[in-house]
């Protein structure tokens, strides 16, 4: 079993993985509240890109229309939550499965239309902004005014799992969990039958089809696995931000925000989400500081926008990371630190 | 609704729809021959729309003026971006593609949002509240110059791929990538050019809507969706296609405005753009195929 889920990685390889989860581990023993809330929110975009990654990288089929399944899980256990007071897990199973049912039915009619390619990109789009709007005009779920839910004071120190009210730990080892879960069920999807059917469609639709794999039924298997996933990062956001605001959830952004960090690690790569998300939210952090800190030496005036300073060099960057590590940056970490065993014929591992 | 409000709301869909169908050519053009989807679409015109600012608070340029301007130095942009860092990408999968011009999108708004700031900026014009009276109909004069703006600049360059020899080589770069460089012609220089094109084209919808919009920053995402939607309705690399479906949704956000709700008409155009998409992907106008 343990051969057969992390066969790729050599003994350093290993020992750095192992490594990593325990620092995870014993994190909040020392670090501050800050450091903490960063690595929550880095944990949280390495969750919803496994989940973006896994349609992508494992089946061939570009999103950018993923903060609609995110959102679909963030709306429904905010609102049974806020509304109902029923518990996250509730929303999770309501919400989980409204998302798998939507992303059944995009595929379902897109797959079966044939529509493949920037098209079937184009139609996920559609289909987020379609729904932003319908939840701008929906009363029930507070429209463009927000949905919030209800915190105390006393709550934010509890700890609180059944449901999802308490300290920032708390909320650090649930991603954390989410997030090696997710490594783990990735793991275990690409060494199962579907795993590799995936890659056989992915690779070669023609061929795939021709030796008997039902492309229709297996790119639709991942649409919902990926969406499910995705919604259940979505009531994770939901709990700690404690708002939503349809333009905020279902923007066009969020969509492209949830395909950074797996593009810039490494797409189809198992640990390319959680490394690409490791380099790019720390690279904005210190984009923000080393901006403050101009405006502070008086080098660059006040009246400048940080953000949008922030997002220059930030686009710079991941244009940068396209145009030189287009495969992705753990590939090349890997490669340099020898890491993964044979690439080339472990490709699972990459 | 009386018919006369009805045709009043008509044209000025209309009117507007001619405006999207010039701003989506730019897109189709670049989509029809260099098979990038331009995520930056919105950005390019949102640029334009304050290069157009910034010549009328300068000078006192009419945006309408300004074009020539505008769209020269948006072609030069366009071909250097395709020369330089595009082509580079060409070979990538469609995904690395989106990234980059995602990217190049991010800088683009936050440039123009470091230098204008966030807050939405117009031009006064004298004629800004004059109108045309038509028998019943009140035609805005802005509204009415755009429109006629938009249709002759996508009558030249339609005129150009038809019958220009830079038009039809890139024509043929687009229908036969191998032949066209068989016989001779530059590729890679084309392709700059067709992206130089479409850039300009983009600019100079950019002036025209400066007309009609207060531009701010944030404006971008939204007029790159809305020119997938036109370029997808009508057919994408479609050039009366995206025309056409410029046109369609011009019209319907109009008829949705008046009847429905303003702030739900762009969920009529995705709404179209979903039935688009699953029963006729390749556009109304589109060759089948993909």
């Amino acid at each position: 079993m343990i051969d057969r889920l992390f066969g790729d990685l050599t003994r350093a390889g290993l020992a750095a993985l192992a490594a990593f989860v325990l620092l995870l581990l014993v994190l909040p023993g020392f670090a501050t509240g800050y450091i903490l809330s960063v690595t929550t929110i880095i944990l949280y975009l390495a969750f919803v890109g496994q989940a973006w990654n896994l349609m992508l990288g494992f089946a061939g089929l570009l999103s950018i229309g993923h903060a609609l399944f995110m959102g679909i899980g963030a709306y429904a256990s905010a609102y049974l939550f806020a509304r109902h007071g029923l518990p996250p897990i509730v929303g999770l199973i309501v919400g989980g499965g409204l998302a798998v049912a939507v992303g059944a039915a995009i595929s379902a009619l897109a797959f079966r239309f044939a529509i493949g390619g920037v098209y079937f990109a184009l139609l996920t789009i559609a289909f987020a902004e379609f729904t932003r709007i319908m939840v701008d005009h929906a009363r029930f779920l507070g429209g463009t005014e927000g949905l919030f839910l209800p915190v105390s004071a006393e709550s934010r120190q509890g700890f609180d799992l059944f449901h999802l009210r308490g300290r920032p730990e708390m909320f650090y080892y649930v991603i954390m969990l989410l997030c090696l879960g997710a490594h783990a069920l990735c793991r275990w999807l690409l060494t199962s039958r579907a795993g590799y059917y995936w890659r056989a469609v992915r690779d070669n639709p023609q061929a795939a089809e021709a030796l008997g794999v039902n492309i229709f039924r297996y790119r639709m298997y991942a649409v919902m696995v990926s969406s499910g996933m995705a919604a259940t990062a979505g009531v994770f956001y939901a709990f700690f931000y404690n708002n939503l605001f349809p333009e905020q959830i279902f923007s066009v952004e969020r969509s492209i925000e949830m395909t950074l960090a797996p593009i810039v690690g490494g797409v189809g790569t198992l640990f390319g989400p959680i490394f690409g998300a490791f380099v790019l939210t720390p690279l904005g952090e210190v984009l923000t500081w080393a901006i403050e800190w101009l405006q502070h030496e008086e080098i660059i005036g006040k009246q400048v926008k940080v953000d949008g300073v922030k997002l220059l060099f930030w686009g710079i960057a991941v244009a940068a990371i396209v145009l030189l590590q287009p495969r992705g940056l753990w590939p090349w970490a890997c490669k340099r630190l020898g890491l993964i065993r044979a690439p080339e014929d472990r490709e699972e591992g990459r | 609704m009386d018919t006369v409000t009805l045709l009043n709301v008509l044209v000025a869909g209309l009117l507007t729809g001619c405006v999207y169908g010039l701003s989506a050519l730019g897109l189709s053009v670049i989509f029809g021959v260099i098979r990038i989807v331009n995520f930056a679409h919105g950005e390019i015109l949102v640029v334009g729309m304050f290069m157009a600012l910034v010549l009328f608070r300068w000078i006192g340029l009419d945006p309408l003026l300004s074009i020539p301007v505008v769209a020269a130095v948006l072609f030069a942009f366009g071909y250097l971006l395709q020369a330089s860092v595009i082509q580079r990408v060409a070979h990538l999968p469609e995904h690395m593609q989106f990234l980059l011009l995602a990217a190049i999108a991010i800088a683009m708004v936050s440039g123009c949002l470091i230098v204008f700031g966030p807050d939405a900026q117009n031009v006064q014009l004298d004629y800004a509240l004059d109108s045309f009276a038509v028998g019943g109909l009140i035609i805005d004069k802005t509204r009415a110059y755009a429109a006629v703006a938009a249709v002759a600049l996508a009558a030249a360059l339609l005129a150009f791929f038809r019958f220009s020899g830079t038009g039809r080589a890139i024509r043929a770069c687009a229908d036969n990538y191998l032949g066209a460089q068989v016989v001779g012609l530059n590729v890679s220089r084309l392709y700059a050019f067709t992206f130089g094109i479409g850039s300009a084209c983009i600019g100079a919808a950019g002036c025209i809507i400066l007309l009609l919009v207060d531009v701010h920053p944030y404006l971008a995402p939204g007029y790159t969706l809305l020119a997938f939607v036109v370029v997808i309705i009508g057919g994408m690399g479609s050039l009366f296609g995206a025309l056409l479906g410029g046109i369609l949704i011009g019209v319907a956000e109009a008829l949705a405005a008046e009847m429905i709700q303003p702030s739900l008409k762009s969920a009529f155009s995705f709404a179209l753009l979903i039935l688009v998409l699953l029963f006729r992907p390749q556009g109304l106008l589109g060759k089948a195929g993909r």
